[in-house]
């Protein structure tokens, strides 16, 4: 059970030229073909043996949505075959179906039922179906009451409340907030522990190299690479990469302007913060402990020992909020002679995508800062932090030495600390940046 | 899997849709379910009431005072039933594209749960009206049951049409413009307001070619007259439901996965 087999897949669409061709073609189909074939995919092969976990990656339009279409039947292949033993489950569109006027569990019904499922079978899980969606009593209210992270958490519990032999997982778990994907990402690892065959599509690499064993990338409707997660993950990458490299190397021609007169920033926040800090849109961001126990990598020549964020004063705080000035404090310990050393730091948000850090490199670059073995060190940035969006974030610091460009990371942890912001509702983009000044004036008049 | 194993598989969820519909339908409304039955009420007492009492209609060879309201609703409802099904079909993968498109269900459900929903619909103002025959005396008795089969016949000819039609909209959706004009001149080309014989001969015989003549003559001539239908006279419309019907599927079949990347 969990076997996937594809062979020779292949999907083609139909593009006529006019309106007309498509009646011509049916009336008289002796004649030739009025249409061209746009194909989106071609010469698919691959097979996934029974409890294996393999994530899709690609650029949009690469045909990894027509994959999963065709793979789950709800789109037919012009070519090639799809096998698959047991029962599948597909968290493609999650909520697809929902009927709004109908309570969550009048509707928990309908979409088990879409599934194959009797009542009486949805019955018998509905209490693990409540639990796991987390909705309290709007469980008996219309389904258009409920927020869209509702929807999506009771969609969830759903599609998975049965095991099934294969699980087909699109971007759908990219909707919710932090916890509850922590929460999706354990059910479906126990799925894996208990045999569940995977197939994940994913623009989170990250989540990809941790969940899947295999990858299968595809690029312009064909196969480019695929085997082991990492080799085809590091292709992948590089490739990226390299389509975006023009724009960085521009980047770094910009001459660097060193003799700036330094601002004072001490008095510059957001005009509005004294305004919004007294009502419902305060930007409250909750900060965990370091994580000791954190994954590191790097040579060992030095450790890091804490990262904290402090305010002006040095007291370590576990509560900002954005648009305030706090000082992010990453202490480490040299176990050699550290030359030209560098601190950075970056903060990612829960999609793994960078927002933005910093390093010393550049304030040192004409001092150079060298740490002699066994001290204690400390790189100190102080900064307003920016307004966040609701969600997880982690923040990745790291110890090096050498040049921006040439440098030996010591120590690097990916997930050094944490925060979650709580309240977000006045952000747009991916950061909200503290707004010195904001007016109108009429500056002309006729 | 044959399409019966399928339908039988999914019979969870196409009661619930049957169900849903008509919740969905009265939900929010105070008097619920009775607008169920308030409005095809309404729709025979309008009938009866304008044709027996106000404008005073007979038949010739009819007797009372509600024959012509008797004769209408027989051929009415059963056409509206018919009308009723074919909308349906017609529109069913386009209002449904969605959860075609996006789920992996078998495709068959669908026009099975429209068959359902237009069924009660039509069981609903049928019971109305055979009480209505009870409360005025023209109950046409045990004769009744015949009528059974000849709706068969006409469901099957309703489906098979609405089929082809249905997944002919998918691509034109020129044809659910087109075939609202048919059905409307249809409608006056079949004996329902008016009887078969009162019309010149040439023009019976033109009428004739309708394969829903026969099938409202036969229900007119068990409710009204109490009599068995001709039964050989609906032989050709029962040929052409059957082609219809094996064209629809068809159809449905070759064009059902082109037809979900035309949604």
């Amino acid at each position: 059970m969990g076997e996937i087999v594809v062979t020779n897949l292949g999907k083609a669409y139909r593009q006529y030229h006019s309106r007309w061709s498509r009646l011509i073609e049916w009336v008289w189909p002796f004649g030739k073909a009025r249409h061209e074939r746009k194909w989106v995919l071609r010469d698919i092969n691959f097979r996934v043996s029974p409890g294996h976990a393999v994530g899709i990656i690609g650029t949009n339009g690469a045909g990894k949505s027509t994959l999963l279409k065709l793979i789950t039947g709800t789109t037919q292949p012009t070519q090639g075959s799809v096998k698959m033993q047991g029962r599948v489950a597909a968290l493609l569109e999650l909520g697809m179906g929902f009927h709004p006027d109908f309570t969550g569990r009048q509707n928990v019904v309908m979409a088990a039922q879409l599934l194959g499922l009797h009542e009486d079978e949805v019955n018998l899980h509905m209490a693990e179906i409540e639990s796991f969606a987390e909705i309290g009593g709007y469980i008996d209210q219309p389904v258009r009451v409920y927020s869209s992270g509702m929807q999506v958490r009771l969609a969830f519990a759903v599609a998975t409340a049965v095991r099934p032999d294969i699980l087909i997982v699109d971007e759908a778990l990219s909707v919710g907030d932090g916890y509850f994907q922590h929460k999706c990402f354990a059910r479906i690892r126990m799925f894996q522990e208990k045999g569940s065959t995977l197939l994940f599509v994913s623009h989170d690499l990250a989540v990809v190299r941790s969940l899947c064993d295999q990858a299968i990338w595809l690029d312009n409707g064909v196969i480019r690479d695929a085997g082991e997660t990492k080799t085809v993950l590091d292709g992948y990458a590089k490739a990226l990469y390299a389509k975006g490299q023009e724009v960085e190397v521009a980047a770094e021609q910009v001459p660097v302007e060193r003799d700036v007169p330094k601002v004072e920033s001490r008095q510059k926040r957001d005009c509005r913060l004294d305004f919004i800090n007294n009502t419902n849109l305060r930007n409250d961001i909750e900060i965990f402990e370091f994580k000791q126990d954190a994954a590191r990598w790097g040579d060992g020549k030095a450790k890091i020992t804490d990262t904290k964020l402090q305010d002006a004063n040095g007291t370590t705080l576990n509560w900002i909020i954005g648009g305030e000035e706090v000082v992010l404090s990453v202490e480490a310990q040299a176990n050699e002679m550290l030359e030209r050393v560098i601190v950075g730091f970056m903060v990612r948000d829960r999609l793994g995508q960078n927002l933005f850090g910093d390093n010393t490199y550049i304030t040192t670059m004409d001092v150079p800062v060298s740490i002699r073995k066994n001290s204690k060190f400390q790189g100190r940035f102080r900064f307003l932090m920016p307004i966040l969006p609701q969600g997880t974030y982690a923040v990745t610091v790291a110890i090096a030495t050498g040049t921006q460009k040439d440098h030996i990371a010591h120590d690097w942890i990916n997930e050094a600390l944490f925060f979650e912001s709580h309240n977000g509702i006045s952000v747009s983009g991916l950061v909200g940046v503290p707004m010195h000044d904001i007016t109108i004036d009429e500056f002309s008049r006729t | 899997m044959s399409l019966v194993k399928q339908i039988w598989i999914y019979r969870g969820f196409i009661l619930g849709s049957v169900k849903r519909e008509f919740q969905s339908k009265y939900r929010n409304s105070l008097l619920g379910a009775s607008w169920m039955v308030l409005q095809p009420l309404s729709q025979i007492l309008v009938f009866t009431l304008v044709f027996s009492q106000v404008m005073r209609s007979r038949i010739p060879g009819l007797d009372g005072s509600f024959g012509y309201s008797i004769f209408l609703c027989a051929g009415l409802l059963t056409w509206g039933f018919f009308a009723d099904l074919v909308g349906r079909y017609q529109n069913m993968f386009l209002e449904n594209a969605n959860l075609i498109k996006k789920i992996n269900f078998p495709r068959i459900c669908i026009p099975v749960i429209a068959l359902f929903n237009a069924g009660i619909n039509f069981i609903i103002i049928a019971s109305l009206f055979i009480g209505f025959t009870l409360l005025v005396g023209s109950f046409p008795g045990g004769v009744l049951v015949l009528i059974i089969p000849v709706l068969l016949l006409q469901t099957t000819l309703a489906m098979g049409l609405g089929m082809t039609i249905g997944v002919l909209n998918v691509f034109f959706r020129d044809i659910g413009h087109l075939f609202a004009i048919v059905l409307q001149l249809w409608f006056w080309l079949t004996p329902i307001v008016y009887p078969l014989q009162s019309l010149p001969v040439w023009a019976q015989e033109i009428v004739n070619l309708n394969p829903m003549t026969p099938l409202i003559t036969a229900y007119q001539s068990i409710v009204v007259q109490g009599e068995p239908p001709l039964w050989t006279s609906l032989m050709p419309s029962c040929i052409f439901a059957c082609l219809f019907c094996l064209f629809g599927m068809y159809l449905f079949k070759i064009r059902a996965g082109e037809m979900i990347d035309e949604l």
